[in-house]
Formats: C-alpha cells, structure tokens, sequence
C-alpha cells in the first residue's frame, strides 16, 4: 500500500475543487459557497462529540473562527452533521468558555484567577505531597511482603475527551506518579 | 466495533439493541437507511418508541436489564430449528469442543460457585483436553458435552411463551424479530448488531454482549461485510481513550496492568500471556512480551535496560479493584487526598451522584481541567452545602477545545483521524498536553531533589521538543515505536532512530519501542497515516483504507478471514472482506486479519487470532459469572427472575442503598438525546442546544399519568432510594407499561444530561442510580433502577 500526495494531508487546506492536499491554512475555494468563505482560512477537523467520527471544515478569519460545516469530502459524514456537530461553532466562540486558572482557597466562597504559574507550582507541590505521604512502597498481602510502589494519595478521572497523544501522556504522566487509581468515562 | 460506519450498508437484517442511533447516533443512520434502500431491514428493540423505532421495519418492546431473555429466546429458536450457519460454526467456533464433565448449571447457579465471596472457581468450565493439551472435539456436534449441546440444553429453557413473560414483549413481535435474523443463518446473507450502552449498563452487561455475539457466530455473522458486532461509543475518543488505557486494570493497547505478585517482569510475562498447545492457533497475545517491553522502553528510554527488567519495578502494581465505583467508595471512605479531572464531570455522570459530591468534600486538593465551569470543579457549592465547611484547595485549569490544538481522535470504527488547530484557545486557556507537560516537568524538578522514590518520575523519558507545549508530532511517533538500536528484523534491517513500520516488528529485547503497540503503523516512515485523506475505493466496499488509518495495521474489519470459507472464498461473493487469489497465492481486498493460507491448507491459522485457542467463543470460561449468559433481574426489580430461584447476578455483591420493597415501584432507565451530550458541559453551555432542549423532563406512560394525574409539563418528583430530582412530566404514547407475568409495570425514562450548572440547568438523573456494577466490568447499572413519581416539586 503506497502512500501517494494526493492521499497524504500535510496540514490542512482547500484548494479548487478538493479538501486539501497540502501545507498548513490556505486561501479557501470551492468547497462551500465561494462568497461566504472568500479569503477565509481552512483547516479540517473531526467531531469532538459523537464516535461516528464525522469531519468538518473550519474557516478562520484573522484568527478566529467564523464558521464550521460539514466536510463534504469526508467519508462518513459526506458533509452533514447532526445537532451537536452544527453547534460546535458555539463552544469555539463562547463568553462561557473558561479564559483564567481560577482557583478556590479552603473555606473560601469563591474563585480567584492566579497565574498559569502559580497554579502549577502549586499543584506541583501538592502532588508531591500527596505522593510521599501516601506511597506504598510494599504491601503484606496473605503473609507475604510484595513491592507494589504505588502512590494511593490520589486519583485521576477521565480522558474520553482528549487527544490520544494526549491520553498517552496523561497515562505516562499517572504512572511514573505510581498512580493505581485512573480511570475515565469509558467504565460508565 | 467489529465493523466500521461505512460497513453497515452492506447489512441485510440491522438489529439496533440497547442503542437510538437515529437519536445519538444521528450521521451513522445514513449508512443504516442506505441499507434500507438495498431491502434491508431495520430492527428495534428497546423499552421505548425511539426515533431508531419510528424508522424501524420491526419493534420489540423489552424491559430494561432483560436482553439476555430476549437473546436467550433467540438462541433457542436457531437451535431448536437448526438455523445456524454450520459449516461455520464447525470450523470457527467452540461448538464442537468439550467441555469438562463437572460443568453444570443448577437453578440459576453454575458449577464452582462460593456465595461468600460471590465467585466462582471455574476449573470445571475447562475443556476437555488429549494429551497433547489439545481441546477434544466432536465435529458431528453432538457430544453431550459439546458446547453446542450444552447450549442447547441451556438454551431449551428460553421458550417463547416465558421469554416474552420476562421482557414484556408482545409475542407476535418477538416471533417476527426471531425470523428476521435468524433469516441470516444463510451464508450470504447477514445480520449487524448496533449496541450502546442501553446493554453495558447492567449488573450483568458483558453477559449481554456476549449473548449477541453469540447469536451473531452461529449465524456465520462475524467478520461478514454488514455483520459483526457493533458497540456505538458515545464520546469522539472513547474508543482512543480506551486505546490508550486511561483505566486501572491496562495498560496501552489492552496490556495487563501487572498485579502485585507479578514480582518481576518474567512473572508478569508468565501470567499474562496466553499459552496455547494448538499450532494452528495464532494466539496473537503471546506476542506480550514484546509489545510490554516496548512500552517501558517507550516510558523510561535509556533508563530501561534488559539489566534492570526495563524498569517494571517503576509501575505500580494493583492489589485489587481500583474502578470507578470502588474508587468513589474510597473517595466517600475519605482515601484520597488529591484529585485530577480531566474533561470530565462525575457529580453528573457518575452513578448515586450525592455520594460522590459528599465524597468530595473529604479532597484536599481537587484539580478539574475543563473548558467550562462544571458541576463537579463547584461541588463546594453546590446546593445545600455551605462552602465554609469545605476545605478543598480547587484548581480549574481552562483548556483548549478541539480545534484549538492538533491530534488524532478514533472512532467507534477504530479510525484514528488527524485533527488540526484552527485558532488558538481563548485567553490563557491551554491544551491538556501543556497541562500535563507542565505538571511532570515541574515534579521532575522536585523529585531531583527529594522525595520518595523519585526514580520513576526522574527517568521518565519525556522528551517533546523545547516548545510552549509538547510538540504532538512527536508525542505521535513515540505512540507508533521506534527502533532504539541499529537491528535487523525480519531479514529486514533498521536504523537506530527509525519508525517501525509495524507491530509485527517489535521486540521484547529493548530494540524496540513503542506508547501503543496497537498503533504501531499509524505513524511510519512514509509519514503520520492518520492524516491521510485519500478516498479511492477500489474495491467498492467502502473501506476507505486511504482515508486515516485504522488499528490494527489498518485493518477495516476484524476477524476478517472468518468472512471466507476454508478455501479462501467468501461467503457472500457478492459482499466479499477479503478473497484468496489461488493464481497469486494472495488475499485481495481488507488487510486480512494475518496473512496466512487458506483454512484449507497447510501453514494456516485459525480466523479468531486473538483468542488462545484460535476459535470464536459460544462458551466462555473467563468470564466472572458464567460461561453461558443467564438472565438474572436487574439489582433492583419490580418482579421475581421467573427463570431459577437466583434473583440476580450471583457473582455480584449487593451494595447498601437498593430497594426492592415496593417503596418504589416503577421501573426507571436513563439515555441521551441528540441536542445534548454526557453530562451536559458541552451542549447545556451552548445557546443553540439550550433553545432546542432547554429542560429536564422524565418521560411517562399515558396511563401513569392519569393515575397519577399528572399533565404533559407538570412539575414532578422522582425518588429512589439514592435520593430526588424535580423534572417536567413528557407524557407521551412512546413509553408504554410491560405485561410482565400478568402484572402491568410502569416505567419511567429521563434524560442524564443536566445538573445544577451551566446556561441550562436541571435535575440530575444519576442522583437516582445505583452504585451497582456489572461483574466483569463495574460499569454501573445505570438503565435499570426503582424509582417513584409524584406531582408537584420536591417537598423539604
Ligand atoms: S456530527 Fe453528530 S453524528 Fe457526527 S460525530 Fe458529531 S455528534 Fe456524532
């Protein structure tokens, strides 16, 4: 099975007539009504809802998104979306989207923004002491002493909604911290 | 999936089960009608009318938690009248092996079983062996010991007449879904299964997938274009999710997590990999070794030597069940300190959400990374508690969504598509993988100081460029593998450095590397194939093997050589997977799930590779409660199991909290709707979803609301014994009372996507579930609980 070019997307572009054979964001063209996205960015993306997978063409303007549609050429979807799918210009360009670490004291009744890092100073710290308070170095389990280096301070939930690259870091991550206790959306 | 979306035009008879595709599903259905409009037929059973029902040919109403009735009914039907595919089932099934003769089953209870513990020892649900270790077999299937025969015996109970008794379901209804799909028993013709969670939310859920893919090997319906059987994942990356074994019980690529008296990396090697004495059999997990190696080299690098057993020491080891429901008991138990949510909200998603919430307030720390403020990341103040009491330090981190950062995401189908940034994320909001990256670099720093066993965190090979956040790019090569070493595989010889082009390349001696060896080939030399956007189809089946990439080493269809005869020809030459070229000595069309001859000839394997003995498995011995499903009632129930005297699932323990008194009567069951998703932070955020679907409501039969006098709109309280939510009453004809043995059972159907935050707020459904899971695999019984109705909002 060769790869040709043409089967290979290096970024995300239109060119005439066909989703993007190459280079990052270029000038759109005659994938969707040429007026409305004349001297837009494109780039393709995939459902973030779902698991059918569909594919979709966002346009960017200036850096920022000003429209989101179905990606006709994409195999599955050949252009539509459901509900969910047509909505999700909205969660792009939403007041309600979080823009600040913001972070609760004990007791307090509410957030304060703090500084990326702050925050992970912070957490750092706090991670580390769960970690060598709670490490479990060895266990006595039916009389005999096992090594099972585990750290049961702490617990992780989810990653359905991340990137696989970013669930393999996150894995790594909880591992290397001896974390026993990971789960995520897939168990319920 | 075993089959992909695409693949679902090829079907003849679609049975959509404990699923709504029409409904949460909604693209998938294109491919669903594209099959009506070729003479399939559409099947729908499910408790209520759904949107998936309103198109279907066929509908069967059925109890929530009573599939393995319905199944079991259907298994009896294509035994009793010989409606199996035989050739089939001889050659690539279990049916005609035997089964050791101290199996039994009695009354609901199978042999081997210990109530104290809830478990069974399942010595006797072994084979029967020669003495070359082989499985004795009898190929006429008739052995009273042959699986086929113990099936059958098993099965002979599932009548019509007391299955419908069990489900509810209207017989003339049942007895035409029977003849449907038992009409694909023919070898060209076949049968998909479309399933969701509606059948793994049970205390008895991996029983009812197996009682599927039971029926769906008998007739011949595994590894067929249009066949197979199909879970329909409800997140983006759910299935990459899983992949990447962000659970306690795997590691990447379905690898064991190694339990603590697996002492060395030997012993764990020892334990975990499947042995088998059959030739034939490709038993694709004894490739173990070199897949687990290749992840240590792959987390701790250099650091990882053949001399130091490549660091297994630095993973911890488990020494018990850490899943979601025990994790949240501990949690209540005041056993964690800290907490890390990533995208995720469990005081909505979670099941008896009150305890989990109270649970929390035991957190020292709680870190919530999200792109909203959602229930959980404000637990401490959530109605009826006073922040003060709470001594939580909280972290919400703002990410950035989908398409402010790159990476690849797989689907139901196990396509691993490539996503771009468009823009970046809004004010200071970052990528998971910055957080992540962030985190780990900064306890490197301390653990280089200090600290207990700082090795694991200080070795950990982390190395993803100098940029602002960890360049994916290279995140995705080192999920594929590489060659640690200047080696020669195969004949073939490779550069240190180098991507492998394969898993059939990896090595168990350090040579190799590889984050996932189940997307080894995703990302080779000739570049990252996730991103590929090709759309020939040559064959015309719609394989698509251009576009993206599939695990495994694109593969389209799993099982795929079970789609031929033994001489390599297909079942159905009309819809062939695969087809051996006699001329060219080569199999044309999918990537054949391995390469090997034909059955007929020498040097084959046997078409189930990654089960030990080679052959898909109607009887399963591994399971925790039973080689053969058996229907037990849900945990809570309004009626007697009418099938034994076991009233549930025996290998699961009953927890506190459940009520089978008659307090609450009506049957209660949780799903989604189109306009919203999981536990809401992502549709009940969004203007236009909100206008669409703005409220909680519980769905009611006509005659509950009459007798309970309620109006479509009514404020009412609905009540378990896990707490109360207030919901608008949907009085409506699709919900309809089951006959259950002479008795009429009303039940109660709501939405799970609301909760006390966000733009759109509302009763939260899972304060009325029970923490109760399936025996394999915790999943909570979420779709069939008891619960109450009365008019008018909560009284306090
Ligand atoms: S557009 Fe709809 S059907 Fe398609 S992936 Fe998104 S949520 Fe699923």
């Amino acid at each position: 099975m060769g790869i040709s070019r043409r089967n290979f997307l290096k970024g995300s572009a239109l060119t005439a007539g066909t989703v993007a054979l190459t280079g990052k964001a270029a000038k759109a063209s005659v994938d969707s009504p040429e007026l409305r996205i004349k001297g837009l960015q494109t780039s393709t993306t995939v459902c973030p809802y779902c698991a059918v997978g569909c594919g979709m063409i966002v346009h960017t303007k200036n850096g920022k998104i000003v429209n989101i549609e179905g990606d006709t050429e994409h195999p599955i979807n050949r252009g539509s979306l459901c509900s969910k799918g047509s909505a999700l210009f909205q969660v792009a360009n939403n007041e309600r989207r979080l823009t600040h670490v913001q972070y609760r004291a004990p007791g307090s009744k509410r957030w304060e923004k703090k500084s990326w890092e702050w925050a992970m100073q912070r957490m750092a710290q706090l991670m580390k002491e769960t970690r060598d308070r709670n490490f479990v170095k060895q266990e006595e389990i039916d009389g005999k002493t096992y090594t099972v280096n585990r750290n049961d301070g702490m617990a992780m939930i989810g990653a359905a909604a991340l990137d696989n690259e970013e669930c393999y870091l996150l894995g790594k991550f909880g591992r290397a911290m001896g974390v026993g206790y990971i789960e995520h959306q897939a168990r319920i | 999936m075993t089959n992909h979306w695409n693949d679902i035009q090829h079907s003849d008879v679609i049975v959509s089960i404990g699923s709504n595709p029409a409904e949460n599903h909604p693209i998938s259905f294109k491919y669903v009608e594209m099959a009506m409009d070729k003479g399939a037929k559409l099947v729908s059973i499910d408790p209520r009318y759904t949107r998936t029902s309103s198109k279907a040919d066929l509908y069967a109403q059925l109890r929530p938690g009573t599939d393995i009735a319905f199944m079991g009914g259907l298994i009896n039907y294509l035994l009793k009248n010989d409606l199996i595919q035989r050739e089939y089932v001889v050659n690539y099934t279990n049916a005609a092996f035997l089964v050791n003769e101290d199996f039994d089953f009695n009354d609901g209870i199978f042999s081997g079983y210990d109530a104290e513990s809830f478990r069974y020892d399942k010595e006797s649900w072994a084979y029967q062996v020669d003495e070359n270790g082989m499985p004795k077999r009898d190929d006429s299937l008739e052995h009273p010991q042959s699986v086929y025969q113990l099936m059958k015996k098993h099965y002979a109970r599932y009548t019509p007449e007391k299955v419908c008794e069990i489900t509810g379901t209207e017989i003339q209804s049942y007895m035409e879904v029977a003849r449907a799909f038992a009409s694909t028993h023919k070898a060209n013709k076949v049968a998909t299964i479309m399933y969701a969670m509606g059948t793994t939310q049970h205390t008895h859920g991996t029983q009812n997938v197996r009682s599927y893919a039971m029926l769906q090997l008998l007739l011949g319906n595994i590894g067929m274009a249009g066949g197979g059987i199909n879970a329909l994942r409800g997140e983006s990356n759910v299935q990459g999710s899983t992949d990447y074994a962000v659970l306690y019980h795997i590691l990447p690529g379905y690898l064991k997590v190694p339990t603590y008296d697996n002492v060395d990396l030997a012993t764990y090697f020892d334990k975990w990999t499947p042995k088998t004495n059959d030739s034939q059999s490709a038993n694709w997990w004894s490739n173990t070794p070199k897949y687990m190696t290749s992840l240590l080299k792959a987390y701790w690098g250099d650091a990882a030597t053949e001399e130091n057993d490549f660091c297994f020491d630095y993973l911890p080891k488990r020494s018990g069940n850490y899943s979601y429901i025990r994790l949240m008991e501990r949690l209540q138990h005041g056993g964690f300190e800290g907490m890390i949510f990533m995208g995720t909200n469990p005081i909505v998603g979670g099941p008896d959400v009150n305890a989990i919430a109270s649970g929390m307030d035991n957190l020292k720390w709680l870190v919530a990374v999200d792109l909203w403020e959602t229930e959980s990341s404000v637990f401490w103040k959530r109605p009826g508690v006073d922040p003060k009491d709470i001594d939580t330090e909280v972290f919400l981190l703002p990410a950035a969504s989908s398409v402010e950062k790159e990476g690849s995401i797989s689907n139901s189908g196990r396509w691993a598509q490539w996503r771009y940034k468009a823009v970046n994320p809004p004010g200071h909001a970052e990528s998971d993988a910055y957080i992540v990256d962030q985190w780990i670099k900064r306890l490197k720093e301390l653990y280089s100081k200090d600290g207990v066993f700082p090795e694991p965190i200080v070795d950990l090979a982390w190395n993803y460029g100098d940029g602002h956040e960890p360049d994916i790019d290279l995140v995705a090569r080192e999920c594929n593998g590489r060659f640690t070493r200047d080696v020669v595989v195969k004949g073939k010889a490779f550069k240190k450095g180098q991507q492998v082009p394969s898993f059939a390349y990896l090595q168990a001696d350090g040579s190799t590397s590889s984050g996932n060896w189940l997307y080894c080939n995703s990302y080779t030399e000739e570049g990252n194939k996730m991103q590929r956007r090709g759309l020939e189809d040559p064959t015309g089946m719609g394989f698509y093997h251009d576009w993206a990439w599939c695990w495994p080493v694109n593969r389209r269809v799993l099982y795929n050589r079970a789609s031929v005869d033994v001489n390599g020809r297909p079942w159905n030459p009309e819809k062939p997977v695969i087809s051996w070229n006699k001329l060219t000595r080569k199999w044309e069309g999918d990537v054949p799930d391995g390469g090997w001859v034909p059955m007929s000839e020498d040097g084959t394997k046997s078409p189930f590779i990654m089960i030990a003995e080679g052959y898909g498995r109607l009887f399963a011995a591994g399971l925790a409660d039973g080689p053969l499903p058996e229907h037990y009632e849900p945990m809570e129930s309004p009626v007697a199991n009418f099938m034994t005297g076991q009233q549930c699932n025996p290998a699961v323990s009953v927890p506190g909290k459940i009520d089978n008194s008659g307090k609450y009567p009506y049957v209660g069951t949780t799903y989604r709707v189109s306009e919203h998703w999981q536990a809401g932070a992502m549709t009940r955020n969004l203007p236009w979803l909100v206008e669409l679907v703005p409220d909680m409501f519980v769905e009611i039969s006509e005659q509950l609301a009459e007798w309970k006098g309620l109006k479509n709109g009514d404020m009412v309280t609905v009540s378990s014994e896990r707490g109360q939510i207030e919901a608008r009453a949907l009085v409506t004809e699709r919900i309809k009372p089951f006959r259950v043995q002479g008795k009429l059972v009303e039940q109660v159907g709501m939405p799970w996507h609301f909760g006390f935050n966000g733009m759109a707020t509302g009763g939260t459904a899972n304060t009325l579930t029970a923490a109760v899971g399936c025996a394999n695999t915790t999943i909570p019984e979420y779709k069939a609980f008891l619960c109450n109705i009365e008019k008018g909002g909560i009284k306090s």
